[in-house]
């Protein structure tokens, strides 16, 4: 059985509320040791699939319900983020980010979330709406800046 | 909520300097394409877009600065783009458009020829 999350947060489809969301990831990523780079991609990500649910979904409607939920997971640590909508639903077959070498505006949301998360997942809820599951783990590098600095704490 | 976004304009000679103040999301980016449609109307030599106080920008800002360039090329307009921070390079780099772009360090270098 799924733990409960850490967090949950139920937002209108209101693009201007996107601002708050990004604010909390990159507080949040910074407590569990993500470096600056990786924080800003993930909220840009997060940022992305909250923005596709508005813009495709919803059709730009701002009365749509949209939840996010938060675990914190372990081994290897990082964040897994389950977003879920009542809009319009997609084949998950059909959601494909854009060939880059095709320069138009719009199109890349679905190319920064599957370059920057480590696992992203689309599906169908049985309920109506779409869910999309999406993981980001700590690099390596990230895992042995956080262990030094625990030995130097320790050492202390 | 404020959804809007100051863009400044500014004019060096004749080059266009158009300097937005807050981050471009998806709630704002239709300000800045509609402040650079404005400017390109001028039908201006240069058009020098100065990112030094956008903090975040998200694929609605990269996408409005696409079609700024295909706008400006087919204005012959140069198009330079100025003040990238890492947050916002991170966003380019990751779209693997920034090639596409000229970019500069600062704003003086962006004015030369």
């Amino acid at each position: 059985m799924t733990p409960e999350p850490d967090i949950s947060i139920r937002i209108f489809s209101e693009p201007q509320l996107l601002a708050s969301i990004r604010s909390l990831i990159d507080t949040l990523a910074t407590g569990l040791g993500f470096f600056e780079k990786n924080r800003c991609l993930m909220s840009l990500a997060i940022d992305e699939a909250l923005s596709n649910v508005i813009r495709h979904g919803y059709e730009g409607r701002r009365d749509g319900m949209i939840w996010i939920h938060i675990w914190r997971v372990a081994e290897p640590r990082g964040l897994r983020f389950v977003i879920e909508d009542l809009a319009r639903k997609v084949d998950p077959a059909k959601i494909k980010g854009r060939h880059l070498a095709d320069v138009r505006p719009g199109g890349l949301g679905v190319h920064i979330i599957k370059e920057t998360m480590n696992e992203a997942t689309w599906e169908a809820r049985p309920d109506g709406g779409m869910r999309l599951t999406l993981v980001k783990r700590l690099t390596d590098e990230e895992r042995q800046a956080i262990e030094s600095a625990s030995q130097g704490n320790a050492s202390q | 909520m404020n959804q809007t976004i100051v863009v400044e304009r500014t004019s060096v000679g004749a080059v266009a300097v158009l300097k937005p103040r807050g981050d471009i999301d998806m709630a704002r980016a239709p300000f800045v394409r509609q402040a650079i449609t404005l400017v390109v109307r001028d039908r201006p030599p240069k058009l020098v877009i100065d990112l030094s106080e956008v903090a975040y920008m998200d694929s609605s800002g990269i996408a409005t600065l696409v079609e700024a360039l295909q706008v400006s090329l087919r204005n012959k307009i140069t198009l330079v783009l100025v003040g990238i921070n890492p947050r916002v390079q991170s966003a380019f780099e990751i779209t693997k458009l920034v090639g596409m772009f000229t970019v500069k360090a600062s704003l003086a270098e962006a004015m030369a020829n």
